[in-house]
Formats: structure tokens, sequence, C-alpha cells
């Protein structure tokens, strides 16, 4: 099996390389060809490896690939650690990037980048699956700071327009400011637990629980809440929670196909993934989980409500992200890790699956990205519009689709969650769900239903998507309603086995096993909740403002003007970021350098130092006159002074 | 282990006597300069390789040793041998020089005979420094070095040379003039001058300070330390690309070098009541430079800055090794922090380089530094930009490249020694990431700024040919560093038992 995991992650790289560097001397059928069939294989050789896994009962793998380097007595190597988590993620991964990759062809059809952006997006997956397989944090961190690069050249991929540029460098600036956390935390891991090793670490955790550190003096922290706390700041930037969310939203600036792949396989999904892998860690610290709890739940529920104001398609779902992250982030602080890759799985496809569909709108818009400007689509898209509206359902949570076995989940599990926070977190992602439907029905009314809004050239030319378009969204569309009856193995059966620790302190998994009588029964249940009732109410909401009376939406945009503001502002972090961050830094900066080193050093130091020497110079120079009689009398008067001193004074 | 052909002697000698040579035949010689030049550094870069293969890594003694008398009278002596600290930037420089002398090839017009032979005789110079182990030859090598620097500069500099050469000398020489005389003084202590010698001598505490300080002042403006680093960014945007190749790559090194064969061993005592002071001068450079670094106008003057903030991870490296034993790190902690100073210190020689030579390939074709006269350049040469774009990436520590390491190595070890140590180097994360990208963004990205930028070439053969040894090396360390590594290990163990051992 050993090869095969090293084919799992070689196989997109491979691609990627062939695509990038070789991009000159192969064609375009050929660059694609070889970035599909390696992220195909990666694929296909998950499958066997899921199968060896759960068909055949292996045991998990934990072995080295080659050791990276020994110093300071630790062993840092770069290895595989294949048990239930990672197999299903690599799954869940190279089948999305399977889909997008396919879908790719399609739509950068046009593109001079064409060759580029399949090196690129196999060189993502690669990245990906390097993050979700490895055994040590040495390797995790490479593979989170390369889905960082590789983000920032995909959002930048249009590198002429200066919107795209400037996402791009945000991204990963604000991914580096989640990673300096993040670093910190593995520092802290290799200082206290001696070891880059996941095996070494959590066997050793437990002796750590009681263990304090004085960062200011005086105030004793738990080594392990740190610890928790700062591998969490890494995951707020790559999984885009509050306050490191605003580079998401932005990375719109890239081609939708990397949306998907960004939004739904790689990348964001990182945080979530290194958070359940870390289990035995954050079972260990309730301010950790409380605090990912909190963090959780106003993602949640304040970037959902950025998505009722959107125009720009794409932004729309983007902040659906945000969102739905923010559930996972939730279901984490409440334990209920499982639940959280559960919900990232059913999310991934129909996050996948809605962005896809609405390239496939924008294809036929002409790369027109404003819903005003959209409508009645339905009628010219009938792929698009089913699947898109399968994706639709599945996010808000209908039952019986995907997405509401995993969302129901996350909302039970916060409720029997008893950590500080929990109350807020409840109420947030419960009223979540209504602006969760509201969001996803006023995007999917403007778009395919009501009168058309488009100039007259657009509408003629509008049609269905070719087929590497259209197959992609329904192999996408299966997946958003038949993976939600896996719940059963995944959350309640054996299915994660030791690749998830919860502690007995943290019961909210137990109770909803407790509960948990079958998919059929979660549906007949769920048609009675308070859950699906908010999701009724956001859907018929959405659908009386903008369908039958779409005056409303405008005079409750001129009613609560501040709120409107306040929304389309995003709340100001972009602001506050752009003038006191940046601004103060390039600030200080300018400071430094004109006032320290160009006055204080350069200035007072250094040229003053040469002025002192200059000045003592002129003095010394006007001796040396050259005229002989001026050496000649101070050679008389030196020798009538040396003769003084010694005749008179000895 | 010894060997019967004096390698060491031929790796100093064939440059000075190959520069030599160019530089007598001139450019009416019988032959063309550059060929002969190139030859001269590829022979040497090769003597250098069985450095790599043929060194012990089980011991940490000095190897491939040559030791004659000199200056009898004086006891001083021709001794000459490397270890595992000086071996890595012995062929860093070898490897160095055969790039700058391609580098040069069409670029340099006037006075090539001259430019190739101070390239080589630097060569010849620097790798003196590398290997001397005697404290008067070492000053020689230390002092010559100055020499062909200020000639490069000063001949085939910009507008400013001359006063960036003068302040270039003048800051170098009056930073070395006092470690002549701690040199001296350590002679009448122990009647030698055998480094190995002054490493086993006893000293007093008012003594090792003072020779602290001495070695700080002449060491410290090499590095350069915040705040004697205001020579370098003058110097850089003056000189000529080889002569910041060179610069940064290797000239650098040396003060960082030179506290790990100086300081550290002979001054064990003083280093450890004194290493806050370091440790500050190094968080300052991490932190003050790096914001410094952001808001450069000039393409030279922010990778010169970037420069300065990379080498304080290097001096950050080497001196919380107390902090660390002092909390019970042990001794195998502090070798993380060392060690991964010193990858920092190769790593930095090949990204710094290639980010000289990146300006360097543009400011041949627009004759100008300045970021705002750029923008674009990817639509036009998409190979450099994608080249420029992974030195961006590895000058600002991505996992991969080699410039993680260093960086890596010595975040983990400064939070051994303390939190706080940590957070500030930590910060360079972003702002490396930050003053790197943003200059891609400006120079490499966007819509072509203007129509001199619209009319600009790609990378010809010989540029490709520097720069993509460049990335093929980066990429190396980055993804393995094992090799680099394994050699320095019994050195550094060796050295940290001199450190924790008092003199007192």
């Amino acid at each position: 099996m050993h090869y095969i995991y090293l084919a799992i992650v070689l196989a997109p790289l491979a691609g990627a390389v062939v695509a990038g560097l070789f991009g000159r001397w192969v064609s375009r059928s050929v660059a694609h060809s070889v970035a599909i069939g390696g992220v195909a294989v990666s694929f296909l050789l998950s499958l066997v490896a899921l199968k060896h896994s759960l068909v055949d009962g292996a045991p998990a793998f934990n072995g080295t690939v080659y050791t990276w380097m020994v110093a300071g007595g630790v062993h840092f190597e770069i290895g595989f650690l294949i048990d239930r988590l990672s197999v299903l993620m690599m799954t869940v991964v190279s089948f999305v990037s399977l889909m997008v990759h396919i879908y790719t062809i399609g739509y950068m059809h046009d593109d001079p980048g064409y060759k580029r952006f399949f090196s690129y997006i196999a060189l993502f997956t690669f990245s990906m699956l390097m993050l979700v397989m490895s055994n040590n944090f040495l390797q995790l961190f490479f593979g989170w700071e390369a889905v960082g690069l590789v983000s920032y050249l995909l959002i930048g991929f249009w590198y002429t327009r200066p919107t795209a540029t400037f996402a791009a460098l945000k991204a990963f600036l604000v991914n580096r400011v989640g990673d300096f956390g993040f670093m910190l935390g593995i520092a802290a891991i290799l200082m206290y637990f001696h070891s880059l090793d996941y095996a070494d670490v959590f066997a050793a955790a437990d002796r750590m629980s009681g263990l304090q550190l004085e960062i200011f003096a005086g105030h004793g922290w738990s080594v392990l809440t740190l610890i928790c706390i700062l591998l969490f700041v890494g995951a707020m930037g790559k999984s885009a929670q509050v306050p490191l969310h605003v580079w998401l939203p932005d990375s719109m600036e890239g081609p939708t196909p990397i949306s998907a792949l960004i939004h739904a396989a790689t990348m964001v999904t990182a945080g979530i993934f290194m958070v359940a892998r870390m289990s035995p860690l954050y079972e260990l610290s309730d301010t950790a989980l409380s605090f990912v709890m909190v963090i959780g739940a106003i993602t949640a529920f304040f970037m959902g409500l950025l998505g009722l104001v959107q125009n720009d398609i794409k932004r729309v779902i983007a902040y659906s992200t945000l969102s739905q992250l923010g559930y996972m982030t939730v279901a984490l602080g409440a334990s209920a890790y499982s639940v959280a890759i559960f919900h990232l799985m059913t999310h991934a496809f129909f996050k996948a699956l809605l962005f896809l569909a609405a390239g496939s709108v924008i294809i036929a818009m002409h790369h027109e990205q404003d819903m005003r400007k959209m409508g009645g689509l339905k009628k010219y898209m009938p792929v698009t519009y089913w699947t898109s509206l399968i994706g639709s359902l599945a996010l808000i949570g209908f039952p019986g689709f995907s997405g509401f076995f995993s969302k129901d989940s996350i909302i039970e599990a916060v409720a029997a969650s008893h950590l500080p926070g929990a109350g807020f977190a409840y109420w947030s992602v419960l009223l979540g769900v209504f602006v969760t439907a509201l969001y996803s029905f006023r995007l999917f009314f403007l778009v395919f239903h009501g009168e058309g809004r488009m100039d007259a050239h657009t509408r003629a030319h509008l049609r269905e998507s070719p087929a590497v378009v259209t197959v992609p969204l329904v192999l996408l569309a299966i997946p958003s309603v038949v993976a939600g009856y896996l719940i059963g193995p995944l959350l309640y059966g054996e299915y994660f086995g030791d690749a998830i620790h919860i502690t007995a302190a943290h019961p909210a998994m137990e109770r909803l096993a407790e509960e948990f009588d079958g998919p059929w029964a979660m549906i007949v249940h769920g048609l009675t909740a308070t859950p699906f009732l908010l999701a009724m109410a956001g859907l018929f909401t959405a659908w009386y403002v903008y369908m039958r009376r779409p005056a409303l939406a405008d005079l409750a945009r001129r009613r609560a003007g501040w709120l409107y503001g306040l929304l389309v502002n995003k709340y100001g972090f972009d602001d506050f970021n752009q003038i006191v961050l940046a601004g103060g830094a390039r600030g200080i900066g300018r400071l430094l350098w004109r006032v320290g080193d160009a006055v204080l050093i350069d200035g007072l130091v250094v040229n003053g130092s040469a002025r002192v020497v200059g000045w003592m110079a002129t003095v010394v120079r006007r001796v040396q006159t050259g005229y002989l009689y001026h050496y000649a009398f101070a050679m008389i008067v030196g020798l009538l002074l040396l003769m003084t001193w010694v005749v008179f004074l000895r | 282990m010894s060997l019967h052909i004096p390698l060491l002697s031929l790796l100093i000698f064939v440059p000075i006597l190959g520069g030599a040579a160019v530089l007598a035949a001139g450019d009416q010689g019988p032959w063309n300069a550059r060929p002969v030049a190139l030859l001269v550094s590829l022979a040497t870069f090769l003597l250098s390789l069985p450095l790599y293969f043929l060194f012990d890594t089980h011991t940490a003694a000095m190897q491939f040793v040559e030791r004659s008398p000199w200056v009898p009278s004086f006891h001083v002596e021709y001794y000459l041998g490397v270890d595992g600290i000086s071996m890595p930037l012995i062929i860093l420089t070898t490897f160095t020089t055969v790039l700058v002398v391609i580098a040069g090839w069409e670029v340099i017009k006037q006075r090539v005979a001259q430019y190739m032979a101070a390239f080589l005789i630097m060569e010849g110079v620097m790798i003196g420094v590398f290997c001397a182990l005697d404290a008067m030859l070492f000053y020689v090598f230390w002092e010559a070095m100055l020499v062909p620097m200020f000639l490069i500069i000063g001949i085939w500099g910009g507008p400013r040379r001359i006063y960036a050469t003068i302040k270039f000398f003048l800051y170098t020489f009056l930073g070395s003039v006092l470690m002549l005389v701690a040199l001296i003084y350590m002679h009448y202590q122990s009647g030698s001058f055998s480094i190995l010698d002054f490493q086993a001598l006893r000293l007093g505490m008012t003594e090792q300070v003072l020779i602290f300080l001495a070695f700080l002042l002449a060491f410290a403006v090499k590095v350069p330390m915040w705040p004697v680093h205001t020579w370098l960014p003058d110097a850089h945007v003056e000189a000529p690309t080889g002569g910041s190749v060179i610069l940064a790559a290797i000239m650098l090194k040396i003060g960082a070098y030179g506290f790990l064969r100086f300081s550290l061993p002979i001054t064990p005592d003083a280093s450890a009541s004194l290493d806050w002071l370091i440790i500050a001068m190094s968080l300052i450079a991490v932190v003050y430079i790096g914001l410094v670094a952001i808001v450069q106008e000039d393409m030279k003057k922010l990778i010169a800055y970037s420069s300065i903030a990379h080498m304080g991870f290097v001096t950050l490296g080497f001196f919380i090794v107390f902090a660390i034993s002092q909390r019970g790190g042990g001794l195998q902690g502090a070798a993380l922090g060392v060690e991964g100073g010193m990858v920092q210190m190769v790593s930095h020689g090949f990204v710094s380089a290639a980010l000289f030579l990146c300006v360097g390939v543009l400011y041949d074709r627009l004759h100008t530094r300045l970021i705002g006269d750029y923008g674009g350049v990817v639509n036009r040469m998409p190979v450099f930009g994608a080249l420029m774009v992974f030195f961006a990436m590895a000058n600002s520590g991505l996992p991969g490249t080699s410039g993680f390491v260093g960086e890596f190595m010595v975040l983990l070890a400064s939070f051994k020694a303390n939190f706080w140590f940590a957070f500030l180097a930590g910060l360079t994360l972003i702002l490396g990431a930050a003053y790197s990208l943003w200059l891609v963004k400006r120079v490499i990205f966007g819509a072509v700024a203007n129509d001199r930028v619209a009319e600009l070439q790609d990378l010809d053969k010989r540029e490709l040919l520097v720069l993509g040894s460049l990335a093929a090396v980066v990429l190396v360390l980055g993804i393995w560093p094992a090799p680099l590594l394994d050699v320095m290990h019994a050195s550094v163990n060796h050295l940290l038992h001199q450190v924790a051992l008092s003199k007192l």
C-alpha cells in the first residue's frame, strides 16, 4: 500500500509539472489530459485505499517516506498517516478536484493561460493531499503553506487585473497572519513534546494537561490551551473565520473553477480537518473548545447576513461558504468532530455544485456576474437549473438532502454542549438557518425565475453549457443528495474509530447517538422541527420579497439604511485592515526609514562622525601649508620647547 | 583526514593566480578574459566539491589541514583547515562565483578583464577567510577582501558609487581595527596566533567582555546588524549586479561566521552575559528592518533591507543558545538554533543572490531600479516572471524552498528560549511575505505599465542558466535539507560544548 499512497500524491504533482514546466512543448489537450489523468489516478487509488480500510479492515497506516532532516536531536520526517479520517478526506478532495478539472476544459476553453491553469489546479490537489495525508506537523505545515501559495497564484490568475493581484496578495497575507499563530503552535509542540510526529504528540497529550507556561509574568497559562488556540489561529486563516475571513470573498477574483476548488475541497477545509485531526489535544482544553465554538458561531451567523446584500452571484455563494465554515467550526467546538467532517463532506459536494452551476450561468451570461442583470434562466438552462435547485436545497438543509443530515446534527450537537458560549452558538446556528435559506433562494429566484433582465444580445445567445460543464454538475448533484444517508455509519457507527478522540467530559456525540433512529426517522422528525420551519420561512420570505413584491426589498433597504450600510461595508473589516493595519505598517516603516535610518543613524552618527573627522582635518590642514619657512619655524619652536622641557622640567 | 594534495591552498590560489593572470593579460591580451575567468571559476568549483564528498561527518576536528610557519618570529603560521561550519560556506562561494562570472558575461562591456579578475581574486580571498585557522592569516584575508569589493563598486558602480564605497570602506574598516587589537592581545596571552589556541585560552570576565565587544563591532558591521547596517543599502544600490550578489551571498556571511569561530568559543562567558544585546539587535533587525523594507521604492534597497532582516535570524539562532540551556532545553535544543542560523546563511546566499540577479536582469534592460518604472513584466517575460515569483516566495520562507528551513529551525528554537522571541521573530512570516510579494505585485503582475516594459525581451539562455540553477538548488535544499545538516552536526556539537564550558 505504501506505493499506492505515494502515487496518490505524486500523480497530481506529475500532472502539474508536465502542464506547467513543459507546457511550452506540449499541446493543450496533452496538458489537460495529464493533469486530469493525474487527479483521476489519485481518485481511483483513494477509492482503493478506502476499500482497503473499510472492506478489508486494514489498520491505520503510519509510515515514513524519507527523513527531511535531523536537527536538535529530532527527526523531521515526511510521512503518511492513512486512517479513516484521512482516507475520507482523500476521497472527497480527489473527487471534487476531478470534477473541477473536467469542468475546466469547458470553462477555460478560450483562456490563453489554459495550460498554466491546469498546472495550478493539479498542484493545488497535490498540496491538499499532502496536507491531509501527513503524519506530522512539518508536512502539515508544508501542505498548509502550499495551498496558500497555489491559492495566491490562482486568485491572481488573471494577473493583468489590478483587483485580482490585490486579492491574491491579500489572501496570502491574511493567511500568513494565521500561519504566524500556527507556526508558534508548532514551535510550542516541539518544545513540550520533543517531537512533531502526531503519534508521539497524541500519546503524550494526557501528561501535558496540567502543565503551565508563563507568557506574561505572573500569569500561568495551560500549555495545551495555548497550543490549541495558536493552532486554531492558523485554522482561522485557512478556514476563513472572523476576523481572518476577509480574503475569502475577494478570492472570487479568480476563475470560477478555482472558487469551487477553494471553497469545497481544498484550502478552506484544511482548518476544519486540522482541528478534527488534533482532537486528542483539543479534547483536553475546554477553554480552546469554547473559543473555537464562539468564533465559529460569529462566523456562521454574521457572515451569512452579508450574503443577503451581495449582488454578485459568486459573492453570495462565497459568504455562504463563510457561514457554512462557521457551522463546521461550531461543531468542532462542541466536540462533534465527526459531524464537522460530515458537514465538510456534504458541503464539499453541494458547494462545488453551486459554484460550478454559477460558473455555467456566468458562461451563458458572457461573464456577467451581477444577478440584477439575470433572471428567467430556467427555460434556457434546464440542467443547470435542476442541479442548482438540488444544491440549494442541500445547502438550506431541506429534509432528505445531504445538508439536512449534517446541519441538523450540528445544531443538535451544540444544543447538547455545556461549554461556555454554547448558548450563544446555539442561537447563532439556529437563526443562521433562516438566513441561509433567505440568501440561497434570493439568488435562486433572481437568477432562474422572473423576468429576464439581460440585454437583447445576451438573451439571444443564452443556451445550456456543453457536456464537459453539465456532466460534472450532474455527478456532483448525486452525492449532494445521497451523501447524507451515510450519517449512520459515519457519525454513530464505528467508521472513524481511533482517528477521532472524544473524552467523556464532552458528551454531545453520545447524546446524539442515543436519539438517532436511522436517517428516515430523522427526516420524519426533521419535518416538524424548528430548523425546518426556519428554513421554510427563509425560503418563503425570499419568494415573497423577490418574486411577488420586488418593491419590498427596496423599501427594507431604505428603512434600515444603517443596517444595510453596515452589511454592504462588511462590518468595516476591510476598511480597518486597509487603513489601520496596512497603512499603519507602511507609516511605521516609512518613519523608521526616514527618521531611524536616515536622520538618527546616518545623519547623526555616521555622517556626524565623518563631519568631526572632516573638521579636525581642516584644522590640521592649516598646519600643512607647503611653505618651507613655516616648517622650519615649527621645527625651531618645537626644538625650543623640547629643550625647555628637558633642561628645566626634568 | 590528510590529503597529499593541498586542496585548501589550491582553492585559495587557483582563483587568485587565475585572476592575476586575467588582469595581467588585460582586455587586449592574447585571450578573451571571459572564457578564461569561467574556466578558472569552474575549476575552483570542481576543486571545492571533494571538500563535501571526502568530508568526515563524524568528527569535529579540522579537516584538510595545512600547517607551516609563515612569520616564525611572531608565531604567525600558514594554517588552514575546515570543519562543518566553514565547509558549506566555501562551496557556496565557489558556486556563486561561477554564476557571477556567467552573469557578467555580456553585461560588462568595459574593463572586462579587470572585472573578472576582481571577482576571481575576491573568491580566493573569501575562501581564505573561511579556512584560515591562524588569526593573522584570517585578518589579512579579512582586510584584503575589502579591496576588490571597493574596486568593484567604485569602478563598475552607479552614480553615487564614491559615497557608497567610502561609507562601505570606513564602516567595515573601522569595525575591524579593534578586532586586530583583540587578536594581538590574545597572542600575547597565548604565545600563538592559532584560532584553536585562542579558543582554549583561559580569560577573565573583563578581558572576555572587552574582546567580545571588539569582535562584536567587527562582525556586526559585516553581518550587518542593526544599528550598523546603513552602509549595506547604499553599497548594494551602487554596486553592479555581480558585486551585490557576492556582497549578499558571501560577504555578509563572514560576519556571522566570525561569531561562530571567534566570539562564541573564545568568550563564552561574555557571550552568555551579553546575549541579550545580540538577541535584541537581531529582533530589531527582523521587525524594524522588515517594516522599513516594505516601503522601499528601489528594488535593490528592498532586497538589501530584506537581507538585513534575514541575517537577523542568523544571529538570533546563534545567541539563543544560552537562554535555551537556562530553561532546560539542553544542548540539542540549542543545536537547533545554531544549525538553523547556519542553514539560513547558506539559503540566504542562494536566495538573495537570485533576487539581486533578477533585479540585474531588469536593470540591464531598462536601466532603472525603481519599482514605479515597472509593472506587468510577466506579460513580456513569462519565464522570468515565474522565476522571480519563485524566489520571492523563497525569500518569504515558503516551505519546500531553502528559505523555509533556516527560519523554521530558528523559530522552533527561539520558542524554547522565550515565547516573545519566537513571537517577534515569527512576525517575519507576515512582514517577509508583505515586502516580497508586494514587490512582485507591483513589478511582475498587472497590465503592461509603459512602452518600455512593452519592449522587454524574456530571459536569454545565459540568464536562464544562472537563475535556473539557483532555483534548482533552492528547491532541492527545501525538499531535502538533510545533506546540508549532516555535515554540521559534529562541529556544532563541539562548538556548543565549548560554549557551555565556563572559562572563568
